[in-house]
């Protein structure tokens, strides 16, 4: 019979195994590919001497780098339009909604249980030329023309994530929101602190870790998008992960597609590592 | 209710309940306009409606390589979700009762999936499947599942293990009760409705995920593999609504329950 410092071997050790072979292994694998020399195919077996051309051809090349400029700026937006609309949601369940806010989170979580794909369809649906807008303004005489502005637009990408993302993002905050004591709020009004004033300088500072988590949650899906850009998006929207996702596809670059996605996990593990200096986040696993 | 206005921002100045309706109100329109469209004769989602009809969902009961797929969507579901949440299991207890080296790896290992792109994990598996010859199929699916699922599985379990007194442990194996069998009679039953809420919320985060599935699906797809494939031939669209629209129907379900589980654990 094994004591309890025996079992510690079987609970620990598949969870290793499992995540050295499947998340591990295959992440050092393209960190390996990146510096082949070919852009591709590839055959493993092959000998070659390492190089950095395909670093080289992704950073060198203007349109790739403003791609990477663009995912991220599109991901920056959506994700702070994300977090502040689900700060005041947050707040509402956390300070205001009483007896009823496990209700009310319920509501807030069946949108979010729609598969993604539907939901960015029905953007898609609504935007599109013949779609829900177009054809709803012209019914009601607002306007002659469909207006073609409102899907394959950036703005259009933007909305649609925001979108996605609001019921999600609200988790973390409300969850942080959950964790102040009401004695500090109440202290602070004893100290004749006024409602903007405790709002501010308590339940903001304090609620912040939620909503980096929450800020980070929706940041980094969003940043490797491939799929809504294509849906919803246009030749103006076309992101760094659907330059990735070409690269494997229709290119069979592997090696560049390899340096591309190795520039990507380094640039948002870095930012994450940052964040995470700034902002206690192991507050939230407390 | 005085007391909470009276901690929190003026309550008439901010008009936060009227404000959360209508985000929800925005989050239920676009969802709402596509169970409409779904009933409407017209394959465009387009106003004025047509006429109410069923045939979309006759036919998406009847399409063979549609049910297929959906029915390919719960394989992988349960294969991922039952991976994840033993493997997040055996991490919650692990970090939540041991002092070891690699104690923080661990964990850090097994929430390493949440800031990791999905384009990212995608391709590495797809690479990793093929220098290893594995061909694709719904099992290489499963695995690249396994992967995203499992932060969520360790993380909800581990806040349940934290409530858990650990005296109730040792109270078991001081009357002589292996490691092995505390476990079982005793930490098991008490987190037994978080640990089903922890695999249904891994089956629908596998059972909804597209980013990775494409890289990694052989001939049999997904059903979010399969939608997305379709969505360029216009005239299939009402049937594929039709069919997502009942899929989602169960996976509203499935996350109401994960989440009265939770709820219910003190």
């Amino acid at each position: 019979m094994l004591g309890r410092r025996g079992f510690l071997r079987f609970l620990a050790l598949p969870p290793y195994v499992w995540l050295a072979a499947f998340l591990l292994a295959p992440v050092l694998l393209i960190g390996v590919i990146s510096f082949r020399p070919e852009p591709g195919p590839i055959d493993f077996g092959e000998p070659w001497t390492p190089s950095l051309v395909q670093y080289g051809r992704i950073l060198e090349t203007a349109s790739y780098l403003r791609q990477l400029a663009i995912s991220a700026v599109m991901a920056l937006i959506v994700a702070a339009s994300a977090t502040m609309l689900a700060f005041p949601v947050a707040y509402f369940l956390a300070f205001r909604a009483g007896e009823r806010a496990s209700l009310y989170l319920v509501l807030l979580l069946v949108p979010a249980a729609v598969s993604f794909l539907l939901r960015v369809m029905a953007w898609r649906l609504m935007l599109g030329q013949e779609g829900g807008i177009n054809s709803a303004l012209q019914w009601l005489g607002l306007t002659k023309e469909p207006l073609d502005l409102l899907i394959y637009s950036r703005s259009a990408v933007v909305v649609t994530l925001v979108y996605v993302w609001i019921p999600f993002a609200t988790l973390p905050i409300y969850a942080a929101m959950g964790r102040i004591d009401r004695r500090q709020l109440e202290a602070a009004a004893d100290l004749g602190a006024g409602p903007w004033s405790r709002f501010w300088r308590v339940t903001v500072p304090l609620s912040l870790p939620g909503a980096a988590a929450a800020f980070f949650m929706v940041f980094i899906p969003t940043v490797g998008e491939y799929i809504t850009p294509r849906l919803v998006g246009g030749s103006e929207t076309y992101m760094y992960g659907q330059l990735i996702q070409d690269f494997f596809g229709r290119a069979a670059s592997w090696a560049t597609g390899s340096a591309a996605a190795v520039i990507m996990l380094v640039l948002t593990v870095v930012l994450v590592l940052v964040a995470t200096r700034l902002v206690n986040l192991r507050r939230l696993t407390a | 209710m005085s007391e909470r206005g009276a901690i929190g921002v003026g309550r008439t100045r901010v008009p936060l309940r009227a404000g959360f309706v209508l985000i929800l109100l925005l989050l239920y329109f676009p969802i709402a306009l596509l169970f409409v469209f779904s009933f409407n004769t017209s394959s465009v989602l387009s106003f004025p409606l047509r006429e109410f009809t069923l045939d979309w969902y006759g036919a998406a009961l009847t399409d063979g390589a549609l049910l297929a797929s959906a029915r390919n969507s719960i394989l992988v579901g349960v294969v991922a979700a039952s991976i994840a949440t033993t493997l997040g299991l055996a991490v919650s207890i692990a970090f939540s009762r041991f002092r070891f080296r690699g104690r923080l790896l661990l964990l850090g290992l097994a929430v390493l999936p949440l800031i990791v792109p999905f384009i990212v994990l995608g391709v590495s598996l797809f690479l990793l499947f093929t220098f290893l010859d594995v061909p694709r199929s719904l099992l290489t699916i499963a695995v690249g599942h396994s992967i995203i699922a499992l932060p969520f599985a360790t993380l909800i379990l581990l806040a349940r293990m934290g409530g858990i007194d650990p005296a109730l442990e040792d109270a078991a194996m001081d009357l002589g009760a292996t490691y092995a069998v505390t476990l079982r009679r005793v930490v098991l039953p008490l987190i037994g409705p978080t640990l089903l809420s922890a695999w249904l919320t891994c089956f629908i985060v596998s059972f909804d995920e597209v980013a990775i599935a494409l890289f990694l699906a052989g001939r049999d797809p997904t059903f979010p593999v399969f939608l997305y494939g379709q969505l360029r031939f216009a005239q299939r669209l009402p049937v594929l609504i039709a069919m997502a629209v009942l899929l989602m129907i169960g996976t509203v379900i499935l996350t109401l329950v994960a989440f009265r589980l939770r709820q219910r654990q003190p």
